[in-house]
């Protein structure tokens, strides 16, 4: 009987469900190269607290420009610090709540084996048709392949074979599907439980272009959701790392 | 004020719009006719996969173009073995997407025309001695002309308001695959909204004069 | 034997279309001359027989025109519309609407090769249409149109000319208007027409040979007068079944305004008429207009009598009448009688009678 009971009440909670579901949801948006990281994340949240995720991929900076206009989300995962500090000092987000969430690494990626060298030799050598990035003017990872080409004073010789994906997930389909021979995208995009799960990749050393420091903050939005807080908590756990670090992070 | 690279978008735009609208006239004519004129069974099936982009999220479009385009895909291979290298990221690639994404644009006003020709105009072509192809060119065509005004002017419009295929396949190179609305999702992402704004009343004025243009001569035939 | 005879000049269609609800199935043999007109109620295929031998329909059998074979299915021979040398007429003028009247008749003309047989100048003189040649189609008149469409055909030179009811789409001042243009094509035309009717009063007007249908099937096929004096055809059975006369003006009576009509075996008057003497007109007599008498009637209102030799008598429409045929030096004639008026005048085959003529329909 009292199981029946128990069972009725919980058929009334599904019933509420849409009606609390303001305090059992979190919107978030996740920068793109931080995909595949956060969807386990997400899913050991959501199986560790009941709540539910919602999670947006895209670019940092049309993320941004959806914020300022508006745009739904409590949780902002970001793929530079920049755009994180901006929203900060015009007062967007949750005093307080900024902290980098991972270090990325730039890798130089092909679909194929063999084609990158370990060297990143093949930059010098040439021989491809395209290169692709991701836009330099919106996408961090883009930012550092230009940089890191820069400094290897390699940028005018390989400019030219540029094709430029909106963000980072975009530059990684045009090297997957093998229509630009190689290109520079997230080490999280190519590697999975520590190493990288196919093709072949140059690992950029990190003194050839700046940190990639990705932060996450509150916004304003979610202020009021405790969710929101507790998801920033998870993220800074233990388990949540491990998952970070096995994509190739660092803190 | 519009900087250097927004008036190569533009160029390139125009140039892009230009290109496919005759290719399409010459693709989508004998499309148009075989279905204006066929009892095959396959006609709704032709139909059909003609109409697609209409509904299709240019996503799909351009996804598919990138994987059969690509390297690997059978059109790649084509390419390839013709020494022609790969589609994607290229001027050519862009033509031969926006032709298929704009196809219905152009095939459904000529097919609609082709119809309201009718089979008796086909005959009396024909007792006067004129053959199919003589027929096709000095009564059908010119009967048919406010579609394929129609046609050209939507095919253009179209592929000038092109977007998810172009970025999805473009890789945003200027002057070879940096189109207008490309650019504009650039400035909007990198907050240049000054920018964005200029482009985009462009696209609006653009887009409103076209439709006003085809919405005002609607039913004027300049021999009825 | 004598059918090869004719097809070496004339025209062969041997046609069967089969679609669901109807069946054209025909063998028939056309003179290479005159109007032969293929009078039938709607859907007894005329049109689609007339259709089969433009090409534009694609039956199975065979058609040659004198001698050369524009279809021949057994043999997988066809020769497309567009390269038989034919006119065309449709029931609608069928013009292109985007070219003025003079390009219109330039359109095939100009796709003919060799000599014109008919000028353009003739064939917009025949027709009257020279004033409309700078106007487009779409501001002409049914009749207007009609007839650009029919000197548009002409303007081919066609060794064949078949019109498709080319009144129908008309009213009755329309039709008047251009009926004159199609017997001054018959006369002054060395053309052979195949003209598609449901109007007797048409066929008798144009037509030199019959071709009677029904459903889908040649019923007779023949020369006018003898056709239509036919008792036997479902022509006769018409309300307006009658004769036709080729008359010759005889003299005009100018004291009573009337016009003396010779023909074999008998003369008749009529109102008087412009014609000159000697010229020829087609006349129709109706059935209903003809009465009968043993004797020759004196003190009657009639003036037209003729003597005629009865050579058949069947029944009519109602069971109230009945035709009697009659045969006056040559010349047929139906009278729609009474069977009382049959039974008291004891009338049979071979009686000698007098056919009082109370009205003649002039044809032009």
């Amino acid at each position: 009987m009292k199981r029946v009971f128990a069972k009725l009440l919980s058929g009334g909670a599904l019933v509420l469900a849409p009606v609390l579901a303001q305090a059992a949801e979190v919107q978030v948006a996740v920068a793109a190269n931080f995909t595949a990281p956060m969807q386990k994340i997400a899913a050991e949240f959501e199986k560790a607290s009941g709540h539910r995720v919602l999670l947006s991929y895209g670019a940092t900076g049309k993320f941004y420009a959806q914020i300022i206009n508006g745009a739904p989300f409590e949780v902002f995962l970001a793929a530079d610090d920049r755009t994180p500090a901006r929203l900060e000092s015009e007062g967007r987000i949750v005093p307080g709540s900024r902290f980098t969430y991972a270090i990325g690494k730039l890798v130089l990626w092909s679909a194929r084996e063999g084609y990158v060298d370990p060297q990143g030799e093949i930059l010098r050598r040439g021989g491809f048709r395209h290169v692709a990035i991701a836009s330099p003017k919106t996408a961090p990872y883009g930012a550092a392949a230009i940089e890191a080409l820069t400094r290897l004073g390699l940028l005018d010789a390989v400019q030219p074979k540029f094709v430029t994906g909106e963000n980072i997930s975009q530059t990684y389909q045009f090297i997957f599907t093998g229509n630009a021979e190689l290109g520079f995208v997230a080490l999280s995009q190519v590697m999975e439980e520590g190493r990288v799960t196919g093709g072949s990749a140059w690992l950029v050393p990190t003194d050839l272009y700046p940190e990639i420091r990705q932060d996450a903050v509150i916004l304003s939005r979610g202020a009021r959701n405790p969710v929101a807080v507790e998801l920033v908590e998870f993220l800074k756990g233990e388990k949540a790392r491990a998952i970070i670090r096995a994509y190739g992070y660092e803190f | 004020m519009l900087t250097e690279v927004d008036l190569a978008a533009i160029r390139l735009t125009l140039k892009l719009a230009t290109v496919t609208t005759v290719i399409l006239l010459i693709v989508g004519t004998p499309i148009a006719w075989w279905l204006a004129r066929t009892r095959s069974k396959w006609k709704g099936v032709v139909g059909a996969v003609v109409a697609l982009p209409l509904v299709l999220p240019p996503t799909v479009l351009g996804f598919y173009l990138l994987v059969a385009m690509g390297p690997n895909g059978p059109v790649g291979r084509f390419t390839e073995s013709l020494g022609l290298g790969t589609l994607p990221f290229t001027f050519p690639g862009l033509v031969v997407a926006s032709v298929f994404y704009s196809l219905p644009f152009v095939v459904q006003p000529v097919q609609n025309a082709f119809e309201a020709v009718g089979e008796r105009m086909l005959e009396a072509a024909a007792t006067l001695r004129a053959g199919p192809l003589d027929t096709f060119f000095s009564v059908v065509v010119p009967l048919a002309r406010p579609g394929f005004v129609t046609a050209a002017v939507l095919g253009f419009a179209h592929t000038v308001g092109e977007f998810g295929v172009v970025l999805m396949i473009g890789g945003n190179i200027p002057e070879k695959t940096r189109v207008v609305s490309v650019q504009i999702y650039d400035h909007v992402e990198a907050l240049e909204y000054a920018e964005a704004h200029l482009l985009s009343a462009g696209m609006l004025a653009f887009s409103f004069v076209v439709l006003l243009f085809l919405y005002t001569r609607k039913g004027v035939r300049a021999w009825k | 034997m004598e059918m090869n005879a004719l097809s070496a000049d004339g025209i062969r269609a041997r046609c069967r279309v089969d679609w669901p609800g109807f069946t054209l199935d025909v063998d028939l043999d056309l003179p290479g001359r005159g109007v032969t007109a293929l009078f039938g109620h709607s859907g007894s295929g005329k049109t689609t027989l007339l259709r089969c031998i433009a090409g534009l329909e694609r039956g199975v059998g065979e058609v040659l025109f004198k001698g050369t074979v524009w279809q021949d299915s057994a043999h997988g021979a066809f020769l497309p519309t567009h390269k038989r040398p034919l006119g065309y007429v449709f029931q609608e003028a069928s013009l292109f609407p985007h070219l003025s009247v003079r390009r219109n008749l330039e359109f095939g003309r100009k796709r003919v090769g060799g000599q014109h047989r008919v000028s353009l100048d003739h064939a917009v003189e025949l027709l009257g249409i020279g004033h409309l040649l700078e106007r487009m189609p779409g501001g002409l008149s049914g009749g207007e149109r009609q007839r650009v469409g029919i000197a548009r055909a002409l303007a081919t030179s066609p060794e064949l000319l078949l019109m498709d009811e080319p009144l129908a789409a008309l009213d009755l001042k329309r039709k008047a208007e251009i009926l004159p243009y199609l017997e001054r094509l018959h006369d002054e035309l060395d053309i052979p027409v195949l003209y598609v009717s449901h109007s007797p009063d048409e066929v008798a007007r144009l037509a030199d040979h019959v071709v009677l249908m029904e459903e889908g099937r040649v019923v007779a096929s023949g020369g006018l007068g003898e056709t239509l004096a036919r008792l036997d055809l479902p022509l006769a059975f018409a309300e307006d079944a009658g004769v036709v006369i080729e008359a010759t003006v005889g003299e005009h009576d100018a004291r009573y305004h009337l016009t003396r009509l010779d023909f074999a075996g008998g003369s008749v008057f009529v109102a008087r008429r412009p014609e000159a003497p000697g010229s020829r007109l087609r006349c129709r007599v109706h059935a209903r207009d003809v009465s009968l008498a043993r004797e020759r009637v004196e003190g009657t209102s009639i003036t037209n009598l003729l003597p005629a030799t009865v050579t058949e008598i069947a029944d009519a429409d109602t069971p109230a009448h009945v035709l009697v045929r009659l045969e006056a030096e040559g010349t047929a004639l139906i009278a729609r009688i009474t069977r009382r008026s049959l039974d008291q005048l004891q009338i049979e085959t071979g009686l000698r009678m007098w056919a009082q003529i109370k009205a003649v329909a002039l044809l032009g």
